[in-house]
């Protein structure tokens, strides 16, 4: 951590987005996480994928539960909607949140302790109705702010900074979210900010439950030598399955590729993610397979990163439930309350 | 690219722009932060060995070194951010625009309220080593080499043609900007070594100076011709027309005291700023500054043109003296003609009339301050000095500062024309070292390396030896005297210096450059923390590349061609660490974000070596003006 706020001079040649902003202007508070913190890296990941996309902060939500990773959103966005639920509750709080106005975009910062452990519950049931939310894991394998006990999410077999060993299965929350239904779902690392941005981007401008799940390592208590979530192990067991770039329209496009080397996927949103293929015989739209090959990487130990899965013409919880389509707070008393007609009609229908 | 050598006193050096630009190297940033501790005498010290005059210069400089500033550039399009501790603290009628630090003025605040110093100047020699040393006109550069050598036991003799040491510094700077007792001051710290002063004794001839026992000779006798515009009328009108020099020492010996009430300044340099605000001083009601070029081309200093403007003095550009109007033998006015300023497809600029009708000015008298020349008249040329024909100039060393007669030395105005103060204190640092070695029977040409120090500053987690938050205060304005009274006496000092506060928030201002952000590749784990937490985009870690092309695809462009990248080797993933230098405010984040320590603050110190054994190589003894290492 550092005690000094950053200064609010920046470089003079800093570049602003669509609305006038700079970069800085998406930062929130100065973190008080250790020096040298993967969850730091998060933090600029997604304040570089926000100015990207001129994303006006007031239409941001972020929520967060308990824990290392769950005070990281007072490190960025300073200028959004923020909430810090209880431990392993951020979930039932988006929900509530995305169903009373939609039109906001919802970012979920959660941790392996607040996701697979006390919240997996919660986490299960986010991913399977699908809510409009990006839902990110700064996944470190311990317990951080309790001196470093294991967590659910440590592989067996791995050791704690005194020693320890694992014997303990760990959950794979890809792998879970897979299975659960979410239709987007990503690994990355957070020492890889080319990689992470544009999945940010990507699960930002989806519509549906989109999981990235982003191995951060612990400088205090996990990046030693018998951990499998040090920076270490992470960059030499680490298989990125394809390299996304992401347009938030077609017209936007500024790359091109030779015949066959990238595909485009369009979403609903009219965003394009385009995906070059690292891994010859990796698609991210099937789902099965893509569940065989993850299992198939963990069990040499060794990690896929990347787009792993996404279903383009993915539905979302408002779909579902047919709800109104717009935010609650914009209906007004004709909405609200139609007439004493229209609730005859009602109860005739059910008569 | 080569990854930067950082043991190579240049690099570090370049990085604190201010001491890279001082001719005399002073180590700026260092005395800053003494001042902001409220430490003035060390402040004061670590400037008289530098530059030997801080108070004068505090109050005269041409200031190289604020150009140079850092803080300038990161105010660049910053001001708004920059500009939020405004309105709290009082810094009204600051155009907010990007500024450097006042670091002239704040050289002033440690001279303004050091303690006695005296004990800690260098002692008379106890021992008179018998070499004899005449030095020629008592200005900035003799005096310098007169205290670099008197403490080392030579006999060192100073001749003027006027009655008080100080040269130019007393005769062509007003009192207004400049009290004596200042100059009585700093002169007297470098007489008081035993330094001998031979005042109102003009040095008619070389040959005659050298045919006495000196060992060596240094010629510090400036620029003290004043150009003459040779225009018809100039001798009809010759009562009224007085060249500026000549005629601002004359103010100085209280031989004028009465100015017409009309006034025009022919020229647009520091001396016409001199000649039209003393004018104003001595009766002058209506005081203009005409030039030939225009307002941005003039010469003088820009703060020395506002001065000048706030006292009512009108500069009127782009009109060239055609013809001095007078009747019955007195001046009337000057005929101007029109001209306006054409490029040609060099981009030269040439002045070309406008074919407008000529414009006429009425005055009562005429100041002349178009330029300065040296003289030599009194050095012959068949002596062994080696002159330069077209320019009248004896032929120097710029390095040693030595002619073509080897015991000859020149420095100050004297050796490549008219510069400043600050310019002659590094000449004379120069030639004293020239001269010291020249008399040991050594190779003047074989130059001291300068005292250069590098040395973490870190006291604890996050907590370093120096002040890191970088304050967000725009350039704070040096409060003046009222100008009801200072416009009535020529006496009157008008500036009046910041305070302690008003100097302490300035200092605050100060970005600590030399604080250097030191990298260790070894240690780097590349978790990025210093490139996400940076507040200027300094650093990037990407693929090698050649230096034009790497300058393109930093986090931040690197435009700045004068600022250097620093460069490392290649780090475990086969990539490198480029940080551009320009912008970095040297708060010391990177190295608090670092968990590995991989960057590190470590002040760098450097001192240019000055005269004594300790220049002469097989000799090692301490240099003889000791000074206190400040934390």
């Amino acid at each position: 951590m550092t005690y000094l706020a950053k200064p609010r001079l920046h470089h003079p040649a800093l570049p602003v987005n669509k609305l006038g902003y700079t970069r800085r202007d998406y930062e929130g508070k100065v973190s008080t996480l250790c020096a040298g913190c993967g969850h730091d890296s998060i933090s600029a990941a997604i304040i570089q994928a926000c100015w990207e996309l001129d994303l006006e902060p007031h239409r941001l939500a972020k929520l967060s539960g308990i824990g290392c990773s769950s005070k990281t959103p007072d490190y960025f966005l300073g200028n959004s909607h923020g909430f810090n639920a209880v431990h392993g509750r951020m979930p039932s709080v988006a929900t509530g949140a995305n169903l009373a106005n939609r039109d906001l975009v919802y970012l979920g910062v959660s941790g392996d302790g607040d996701s697979a452990s006390i919240g997996i519950g919660q986490f299960a049931h986010v991913m399977r109705r699908g809510l409009n939310m990006t839902y990110i894991v700064e996944n470190n394998g311990v317990y951080g702010l309790t001196k470093g006990q294991f967590s659910a999410t440590a592989d067996r077999g791995s050791k704690s900074k005194r020693g320890a060993v694992n014997a303990d299965s760990p959950i794979d929350l890809v792998s879970l979210a897979l299975q659960l239904g979410a239709t987007f779902v990503a690994r990355s690392f957070s020492g890889d900010k080319r990689q992470l941005v544009p999945l940010i981007k990507a699960a930002l401008a989806h519509r549906g439950a989109a999981l990235i799940d982003v191995i951060s390592p612990c400088v205090a208590f996990n990046n030693h030598a018998g951990s499998t979530k040090s920076y270490d192990y992470v960059r030499e067991h680490n298989t990125a399955v394809n390299r996304l770039d992401f347009w938030p329209s077609r017209d936007a496009i500024t790359v091109n590729y030779g015949e066959g080397e990238a595909i485009d996927v369009l979403q609903h949103d009219g965003s394009v993610l385009r995906l070059c293929k690292t891994h010859a015989e990796y698609d991210p739209t099937e789902r099965l397979a893509a569940m065989d090959l993850i299992a198939r990487h963990q069990a040499k130990g060794e990690l896929l990163t990347g787009l792993l899965y996404l279903d383009p013409g993915a539905e979302d919880l408002h779909q579902h439930l047919n709800t109104v389509a717009v935010p609650l707070n914009s209906l007004g008393t004709a909405d609200l309350c139609p007439g004493s007609q229209i609730l005859e009609r009602i109860n005739a229908s059910l008569r | 690219m080569k990854p930067t050598d950082i043991h190579t006193p240049d690099y570090f050096h370049k990085v604190v722009d201010c001491q890279w630009a001082c001719p005399a190297h002073t180590p700026v940033p260092e005395y800053i932060r003494l001042i902001a501790a409220g430490r003035y005498g060390d402040a004061y010290m670590i400037n008289w060995k530098a530059n030997v005059f801080p108070g004068i210069l505090g109050r005269t400089c041409d200031r190289p070194c604020e150009p140079a500033c850092r803080r300038a550039r990161v105010e660049e399009n910053n001001v708004d951010a920059g500009g939020a501790g405004e309105s709290a603290s009082g810094q009204t009628g600051s155009s907010a625009k990007p500024e450097p630090v006042a670091i002239c003025r704040l050289k002033r605040v440690a001279a303004d309220y050091k303690d006695d110093i005296r004990p800690r100047l260098p002692r008379r020699a106890a021992v008179m080593n018998g070499k004899k040393i005449a030095c020629v006109g008592a200005g900035p550069a003799s005096l310098t080499v007169a205290r670099d050598l008197a403490p080392l036991g030579y006999r060192v003799v100073v001749f003027d043609r006027d009655p008080r040491a100080g040269g130019m510094i007393w005769s062509q700077i007003p009192r207004f900007r400049l009290p004596m007792e200042v100059i009585d001051e700093e002169v007297g710290y470098i007489l008081d070594l035993g330094v001998e002063f031979r005042g109102g004794t003009e040095i008619q001839s070389m040959k005659a100076l050298l045919a006495q026992d000196w060992d060596a000779v240094f010629i510090g006798s400036g620029a003290p011709r004043g150009r003459d515009l040779d225009i018809p009328g100039r001798r009809e009108a010759a009562k009224n027309i007085h060249i500026g020099i000549d005629w601002l020492s004359s103010v100085s010996f209280g031989h004028v005291e009465r100015i017409g009430r009309r006034v025009i300044v022919l020229g647009g340099g520091n001396t016409a700023m001199d000649c039209c605000r003393t004018s104003r001083r001595l009766g002058g009601e209506d005081v203009k500054v005409v030039v030939r070029s225009g307002f941005e081309e003039m010469k003088a200093s820009p703060w020395e043109k506002e001065d000048a403007m706030r006292e009512g003095i009108p500069m009127l550009n782009m009109l060239v003296p055609k013809e001095f109007t007078h009747e019955k033998g007195r001046l009337t006015g000057v005929l101007f003609e029109k001209v306006k300023a054409v490029h040609d497809e060099k981009g030269r600029r040439r002045l070309v009339p406008t074919g407008e009708p000529d414009q006429h000015l009425e005055c009562d008298d005429v100041l002349v301050a178009v330029g300065q020349e040296n003289a030599f008249p009194w050095i012959e040329r068949d002596i062994g000095i080696r002159f330069d024909e077209k320019w009248g100039m004896p032929v120097v060393d710029e390095t040693t500062m030595q002619t073509t007669l080897a015991r000859v030395f020149v420095g100050g105005d004297a050796a490549f024309g008219p510069k400043n103060i600050i310019w002659a204190v590094a000449h004379g640092h120069d030639a004293a070292i020239s001269i010291d070695k020249f008399l040991n029977g050594e190779d003047v040409r074989e130059r001291p390396a300068p005292t250069v120090n590098l040395v973490s500053q870190k006291m604890g987690i996050h907590e370093w030896s120096y002040d890191n938050e970088v304050a967000a205060d725009l350039r704070y304005k040096v409060p003046h005297r009222d100008q009801k009274i200072a416009l009535k006496d020529i006496k009157v000092e008008v500036e009046l210096g910041f305070d302690p506060k008003l100097g302490f928030k300035e200092a605050q201002r100060c970005l600590n450059c030399d604080v250097q952000t030191v990298f260790k590749p070894k240690l780097c784990i590349e978790f990025d923390a210093c490139v996400d937490i940076c507040p200027m985009d300094c650093i990037t870690f990407t693929a090698n590349g050649e230096e034009k092309e790497l300058r393109t695809r930093l986090n931040a462009p690197a435009r700045n061609l004068a600022q250097d990248l620093y460069v490392s080797d290649v780090l475990k993933t086969g990539l490198i660490m480029a940080k551009d230098e320009d912008v970095c405010l040297h708060c010391g984040l990177c190295a608090e974000r670092c968990p590995t320590g991989a960057w590190d603050m470590q002040k760098f110190f450097l001192e240019l070596a000055h005269a004594g054994p300790a220049c002469r190589p097989g000799v090692t003894t301490k240099t003889a003006i000791p000074v206190r290492k400040a934390a």
